[in-house]
């Protein structure tokens, strides 16, 4: 726990270094694509009238000065699988935004789809002994959590406490300075696998930028296109993505539960690769063009040139009609909405006050998607486009930005993780200068 | 058999990621001092290296100072910037004589070889000159304005007689007295520092203003005024204009230097003495002779 505590800190002193120079880059590694934001933050709003939420949600103190996607080579389900090719397409997309941004980036922020990210709710109590809740006692009550052994070959990506209770009082925010004697907490912790986080971290070394930050792929879509009212009162986003698709839960304005189905659109355009005998880019492009998961009648009519390059004409004019595709496409999409709903249904989401169901990621753009999910997840089903920032070009307002969108509110404000709070104590070598100080401070 | 479509060949699809070597030269590109450095830095290493290759042949040098000096040549040589006379001012025509000789220029000249401020000396190093101011002019012409010197007094230094301004400077020599009847006459070693006084003593003589020849300093301390018929006042050396006052207006009262005085010494302000020449001497010892035996005769 210890190492992954310092390496998390050492991060947060890079996008703090980061913040300082004003500039930094958001790297989306997925299956399919690739996106980089280069963002320049101007410090803090400044067209803010009142106190409180600034407009836009206060995001509006970064501006989005660069964008580049690029196709994604060497990565399958979200986890790097071939460095080499990988490390090129970060490349290739950190080039083109920097050369629209006309600025070097140094520190990038990134987010990871797959790793097979599991969660955990921990709870920890303390008696708090002065009576009032010190910003110690938080710390404190933190490390009393009961960490679960989750394997050596994992890494905690995420670790926020999401409640505060004090005696009977529960729900609170911030409980420092409140009067009690029983202080708990509880906790979400979420983790990945070490070598796939290794892999990414390494390739992003080898590009010349240093890791500024990592999140959750499927915890940053749900910021960036859950409403504000639905992280309120319980939602999910499901992130349809290339390789892997990420559930998230939020409840109360905190994640309480992050999963991935290590399937996505990939699947189905190999699927329909597989079925009609056909070049994945060519299954590809039919898929975005006439795909779809609910066939009528005039699909049947709808006939479809899948063409081929093999100089023989009765195989290079096979037509097959929209049915044909969409019967080809529905099994795939049902199966992945079928993970999803299972699990949903592990995370307890049907005890949420409200079941609002976010669909967002590029896979979110099949046409009628929306009706097939309502019967699979539930009637709460809308699809979801990331928020709006400030700068961002058209081409990467739709729906499959909505991680990279995230990632740079994430970037802007992020939440407050465990590492951010103070080292309790005990935690201190024994012999450190620094524990001295913290003696006199507390004393005098 | 051969397809009727025509393939392309089969060739490697082209990578679109910059090669690790264009990536990091892009991003040294973007690094704001290093690209600062090479939009100054290289021109000036550029311009640095041309004009080191270029000078360091001394064919090349030797060119571009013949075609400096060409330049110039030509254009100090203009028109508009020669000089082609001299116009003296202020300065009558023997001064003026002399200011045009002590000029050694030939004209015409470009106003860019005249070195106004040594003109201007050696006019001034003229004797006869008090100042002067030299400037190229109106037309090309050389304007020399002359302040001379205006002599107050004769100084006979031996046998030559020189013209001395109110500041002791000689300004020049006059061959007799006859020409300069005007000026008062002084001699003596050190008279020439002390004119001052000379022509306060000139300016009371008053009434024997036509007898006086001339003053002459005495032993550098005191003057003496010399008058015709060889009569000489010897006068202290302070308060010389005050004891000459007293000598008019004893010779107003007395007709005292119209008799047979030689010198009236007044250098002892209590004790005025008069010297009588040897015949009024003599004359006045045999009349006290005579007055002596009559007595005695009685």
């Amino acid at each position: 726990m210890g190492d992954l505590y310092d390496s998390q800190r050492a991060m947060r002193q890079m996008r703090k270094a980061a913040m300082q120079r004003g500039v930094v880059a958001i790297l989306d590694v997925g299956t399919s694509k690739i996106a980089c934001l280069v963002l320049r933050f101007d410090g803090p709003e400044r067209f803010r009238s009142v106190d409180g939420v600034g407009s836009m949600a206060g995001q509006s103190q970064f501006r989005v000065i660069g964008a580049a996607t690029t196709r994604s080579r060497g990565v399958r389900f979200g986890e790097v699988d071939a460095m080499q090719e990988t490390e090129r397409a970060i490349r290739t997309a950190v080039q083109a935004a920097q050369k629209m941004a006309n600025v070097r980036v140094d520190h990038v922020i990134a987010c990871l789809s797959g790793a097979r990210p599991r969660s955990y709710g921990l709870d920890g109590a303390l008696d708090v002994a002065g009576g009032m809740v010190t910003e110690q006692d938080i710390s404190q009550v933190m490390a009393n959590c009961d960490v679960p052994d989750y394997g050596g070959d994992r890494e905690v990506l995420h670790a926020q406490p999401v409640n505060f209770a004090l005696d009977h009082r529960s729900g609170l925010a911030d409980p420092r300075g409140q009067i009690g004697h029983q202080l708990t907490t509880d906790m979400h912790m979420l983790t990945v696998d070490a070598t796939a986080v290794q892999n990414l971290f390494y390739c992003i070394k080898r590009c010349d930028l240093e890791l500024a930050g990592l999140a959750s792929s499927a915890y940053v879509s749900g910021m960036s296109s859950l409403v504000e009212d639905e992280q309120e009162l319980g939602a999910a986003c499901i992130d349809l993505g290339g390789g892997s698709t990420g559930i998230s839960v939020f409840m109360k304005k905190h994640m309480i539960y992050a999963d991935a189905v290590r399937m996505g659109g990939e699947h189905v355009t190999s699927d329909i690769s597989m079925g009609l005998q056909i070049p994945a880019a060519t299954a590809e492009r039919i898929k975005t063009f006439y795909g779809g998961v609910v066939a009528t009648g005039m699909d049947d009519r709808e006939m479809i040139e899948i063409g081929g390059d093999t100089g023989d004409w009765e195989h290079d004019r096979r037509t097959v009609s929209r049915a044909e595709l969409i019967g080809i496409m529905r099994p795939r999409v049902e199966e992945i909405l079928e993970e999803v709903r299972s699990c949903l249904d592990a995370a307890g989401f049907e005890h949420l006050p409200s079941q609002q169901i976010v669909l967002t990621g590029g896979g979110s753009q099949i046409p009628g998607l929306d009706g097939l999910a309502s019967k699979i997840l539930g009637q709460q089903v809308r699809l979801g486009r990331p928020l709006r920032v400030q700068g961002l070009p058209q081409a990467a307002i739709g729906p499959a930005f909505s991680s990279a969108v995230g990632l740079s509110l994430f970037a802007a404000n992020p939440q407050d993780e465990w590492w951010d709070f103070e080292i309790p104590a005990d935690r201190y070598p024994a012999r450190s200068l620094k524990r001295a100080v913290k003696w006199f401070k507390d004393n005098w | 058999m051969r397809s009727l479509i025509r393939r392309k060949p089969a060739t490697t699809p082209r990578d679109p990621a910059p090669s690790k070597l264009t990536y990091r030269y892009q991003r040294l590109m973007l690094t704001p001092g290093f690209r600062a450095s090479v939009r100054i830095g290289v021109p000036i290493l550029l311009i640095a290296a041309i004009a080191t290759s270029f000078f360091s042949k001394p064919e090349n040098r030797e060119m571009l100072n013949t075609r400096i000096a060409e330049a110039k040549q030509s254009f100090q040589t203009r028109p508009q910037f020669m000089v082609q006379a001299i116009a003296i001012t202020g300065a009558d025509d023997a001064l003026t004589a002399l200011v045009d000789a002590a000029l050694p220029v030939t004209f015409p000249v470009s106003s860019f070889d005249l070195d106004l401020e040594a003109m201007r000396r050696s006019v001034e190093a003229l004797d006869a000159v008090k100042s002067a101011s030299v400037k190229v002019g109106q037309g090309g012409a050389l304007e020399v304005a002359v302040t001379p010197r205006v002599p107050v007094a004769l100084w006979r230094d031996g046998t030559t007689l020189r013209l001395i301004d109110a500041d002791g400077v000689e300004s020049g020599t006059v061959p007799t007295r006859a020409d300069r009847l005007d000026l008062p006459l002084i001699a003596g070693d050190g008279a020439e520092q002390n004119i001052a006084e000379a022509l306060a003593l000139y300016a009371g003589a008053g009434p024997l203003r036509d007898r006086v020849r001339g003053v002459v300093r005495m032993g550098e301390r005191r003057w003496d005024i010399v008058l015709d018929r060889d009569q000489r006042i010897l006068l202290p050396d302070d308060g010389a204009v005050p004891a000459f006052e007293r000598i008019i207006a004893l010779n107003e009262a007395q007709d005292m230097l119209a008799r047979d005085v030689v010198v009236v010494d007044m250098r002892n302000a209590q004790r005025p003495t008069l010297r009588m020449n040897a015949e009024a001497a003599a004359a006045l010892r045999r009349v006290s002779e005579i007055t002596t035996n009559d007595r005695a005769g009685d």
